[in-house]
């Protein structure tokens, strides 16, 4: 796919590639016109394609992604977060909901929202580290989830915006390897994402 | 038809013809031998093309002659990608068809099976929508889902590849499914309080102007056109696609706008207070430049494809409908402004820069084209190529109905006009069918001449010959210094041995004086196709002319005494 997903298209590399120390500008930190945009689509084959393609073709990067079924399981919904111009982004929503496979697509900027995302870091941590590391966990409100001699795998939620915040500070111990779900978003109260 | 067993193959033929489909066209091919032995038993009439891309435009100009959805059938591969040109074409100008591709098994998909290809990966971008069908009893809902999508609302392609496995199994069919479609709404009426603000606008402006385009064609809006401008006093302009929308030979009408449109057309498009689009796109080819298009004039965009709004140009007022609904509403609430003088300044206009042509010299493609428009009253179905005859047939040939003009105008498809013709006169057996094509183009596709012949449709084939690809020519005289590179088309075959080769009947039409009469005999001629070649002056150019990304203001009228500034628009 053209289109150029966070991640995926790294990984078509070697070994040696996956063994990059993930560190220190690796990633943009989002800038003010990033959008959240949701969308329900059908639940088939070769929809997250036609999403995609309106997305390249006006030559605007996607982010993040989500993925998932619905509730109701013909649909799925996804999540996904993209930068640039409004005027742009205005037209891309208009072709995505054009998609017979789309049965709505709606920009969230702006709007009040639920936002969240999960991620697992894993931060090298010799054992003189491990307190100061742990204290910087348990500040960010996250989960040990593995333990090892020489590292410590977090599990952290919450907004993009912290999640940040917290890979920023785990930064300086060297962190191996980070993933990062995407954002999900759902609209509050009682009106439809 | 009541339910027993058959083949995939078998229901899907039976759905295509409960649709009232009469012709499909296509080539056959293994994948999709299944579906070809089902038309053996079908009413449907199978019309065998020479290539799989004169299939999809003879679906094409079927299409456009009725606004039913064309049919194509062919095989998986090389037989499926060959459509792609004629699908990008029919989306680009809304134009509904059904292309059903055959496809290796099931379990061969992706494996790199013989003739294997992902047509449906490959058609993505091109296609309004497309299916690759997994099982047999899905057959019947997506045909129905289909024809729907391809005809209604914005009309457009659907293609929909059927591996061979699903075509030759067997099911106990179920008919009666419904649509299920959930992420498809079509926009019927426009907003009532938006159409209310279009007739303030209109009721104040004192230079308005109506602008048509395809979707009024589609959408069957000429009547209600014909009442609004009639009943406000309001000059019209048209498109390449929305010629037929209004009466060309209207008294106000002003013709095609746009880069080689009349000159009185664009200049009342650049002088206008109030242009309102009624179905088209403000392509660039109407524009030019963007920032300098109608700077202080309202605009007013109706169209039924929400994304079309505000895509090229941001308009004072949107109503998203179709064209008819929305005009027929717009109709009683319309009141007449004053629009006395601006009807005069037109009038003024159409006088002072008329569309001409030198009557000395060699033998002029307008001349060809205005006397055949005049011998044949202007009432022929005509279906051009791409190029200058295109634009010369649509400055002379006046269109005043509806699904008589058919031309590939976003894509700009070479190759198009003459199985155009062939789909055209097979869904108007009566009517008289004109191919006007170039020597480039028509050479694209000329292998459909057997499929005209063998056919015995009465089309007649207008062959403007210069000898060059005359438009590409045409700029790089007016913007390349008359560096020529790649437009010379020597070894063109003679034409009229061509035509005998195929045992059809040749035409040929060299001088000024053989005009009329040529092309009334050829317009006479009925035992089948024939073809008419006008060698025609080699070197001339089309005007007016406004450069690719250029304001309206900087149209030319005639060839410059020297050479211009390349053009900053696309092409």
């Amino acid at each position: 796919m053209a289109n150029g997903i966070n991640g995926i298209n790294g990984m078509n590399g070697t070994a040696t590639k996956l063994s990059v120390i993930e560190s220190k500008g690796a990633k943009a930190i989002p800038s003010g016109n990033q959008h959240a945009i949701s969308l329900l689509v059908n639940n088939r084959p070769g929809v997250l394609i036609r999403i995609a393609l309106v997305f390249n073709r006006r030559g605007y990067n996607i982010e993040s992604l989500v993925v998932s079924p619905a509730h109701n399981g013909k649909f799925s919904r996804m999540n996904i977060t993209a930068s640039g111009e409004p005027k742009t982004l205005e037209q891309i929503i208009k072709q995505l909901n054009k998609l017979i496979d789309v049965i709505h697509a709606k920009d969230h900027t702006d709007e009040v929202t639920v936002e969240k995302e999960l991620a697992l870091i894993k931060v090298n941590c010799p054992s003189d580290k491990r307190t100061e590391i742990l204290q910087i966990a348990e500040h960010f409100k996250s989960q040990t989830v593995d333990l090892s001699e020489s590292t410590l795998m977090l599990q952290v939620t919450g907004s993009t915006e912290k999640l940040d915040a917290m890979e920023m500070m785990l930064d300086k111990y060297g962190i191996k390897e980070m993933v990062r779900t995407g954002k999900i978003i759902m609209a509050r109260g009682s009106a439809d994402t | 038809m009541a339910n027993k067993t058959c083949t995939g193959a078998e229901a899907l033929i039976h759905c295509i013809h409960q649709h009232g489909v009469e012709y499909i066209f296509g080539h056959p091919g293994g994948a999709a031998i299944p579906i070809f032995d089902a038309l053996v038993d079908s009413p449907i009439k199978f019309i065998l093309t020479r290539h799989e891309q004169g299939a999809t435009h003879m679906a094409d100009g079927m299409a456009r002659a009725t606004g039913k959805a064309g049919v194509v059938l062919v095989t998986s591969g090389p037989g499926a990608t060959n459509t792609i040109t004629g699908i990008m074409t029919a989306a680009m100008d809304s134009v509904p068809m059904i292309v059903i591709t055959g496809q290796t098994i099931q379990s061969m998909l992706g494996l790199d099976a013989f003739q294997e290809a992902d047509v449906v990966g490959i058609s993505y971008p091109a296609v309004k929508h497309s299916y690759l069908v997994r099982n047999v009893n899905d057959i019947p809902r997506i045909i129905k889902e289909a024809f729907h999508i391809a005809e209604t609302g914005r009309p457009g392609p659907v293609l929909i590849d059927i591996p061979k496995d699903v075509s030759g199994a067997v099911f106990e069919p179920n008919y009666n499914v419904e649509i299920d479609l959930p992420g498809y709404s079509i926009p019927t009426h426009g907003d009532t309080a938006q159409i209310a603000r279009c007739a303030d606008f209109l009721a104040k402006a004192k230079k308005p102007l109506l602008l048509v385009g395809h979707g009024a064609v589609i959408s069957d809006a000429g009547r209600a056109l014909k009442l609004l401008a009639e009943k406000l006093q309001i000059p019209v302009v048209n498109t390449l696609l929305g010629k037929g929308g209004f009466p060309e030979t209207h008294e106000l009408n002003l013709g095609m706008l746009g880069m080689h449109g009349t000159a009185y057309a664009n200049k009342a498009v650049a002088d206008c207070d109030l242009i309102m689009s009624i179905g088209s796109r403000w392509d660039d080819r109407i524009c030019g430049k963007y920032a300098a298009f109608c700077p202080d004039a309202v605009k007013i965009h109706i169209d039924i494809d929400p994304a079309e709004i505000g895509k090229m140009i941001k308009p004072d007022c949107s109503i998203v409908g179709d064209a008819r609904l929305v005009l027929e509403e717009l109709l009683s609430m319309a009141r007449k402004g004053d629009t006395e003088d601006w009807l005069a300044q037109c009038r003024k206009w159409r006088k002072q820069f008329p569309l001409k042509y030198g009557k000395q010299g060699g033998l002029k493609a307008q001349y060809v084209l205005d006397e055949i428009y005049r011998i044949s009253k202007g009432k022929a179905i005509v279906t051009t190529d791409v190029g200058q005859h295109q634009m010369w047939a649509a400055q002379f040939y006046k269109t005043d109905s509806r699904f008589h003009w058919i031309s590939s105008g976003g894509a700009g498809t070479m190759g198009f006009g003459m199985p155009a013709a062939i789909g055209a006169q097979f869904a108007r057996p009566d009517a008289l069918v004109i191919a006007v094509v170039g020597d480039g183009g028509f050479q694209m596709t000329l292998s459909e001449l057997a499929t005209a012949a063998v056919n015995k449709l009465p089309i007649k084939i207008l062959i403007i010959n210069n000898k060059y690809l005359g438009m590409v020519r045409q700029w790089q005289a007016l913007f390349f210094e008359n560096r020529y590179s790649g437009v010379d088309l020597e070894g063109n075959p003679n034409f009229v041995k061509l035509a005998e080769a195929y045992g059809m009947k040749g035409f040929r039409i060299k001088r000024n004086a053989d005009v009329s009469k040529t092309l009334a005999a050829a317009l006479a001629y009925n035992d089948g196709p024939c073809i008419i070649e006008a060698e025609v002056e080699k070197e001339d150019n089309v005007f007016p002319m406004i450069p690719a990304g250029s304001a309206i203001s900087e149209m030319v009228l005639e060839a410059p005494k020297k050479a211009m500034a390349k053009p900053v628009g696309s092409t």
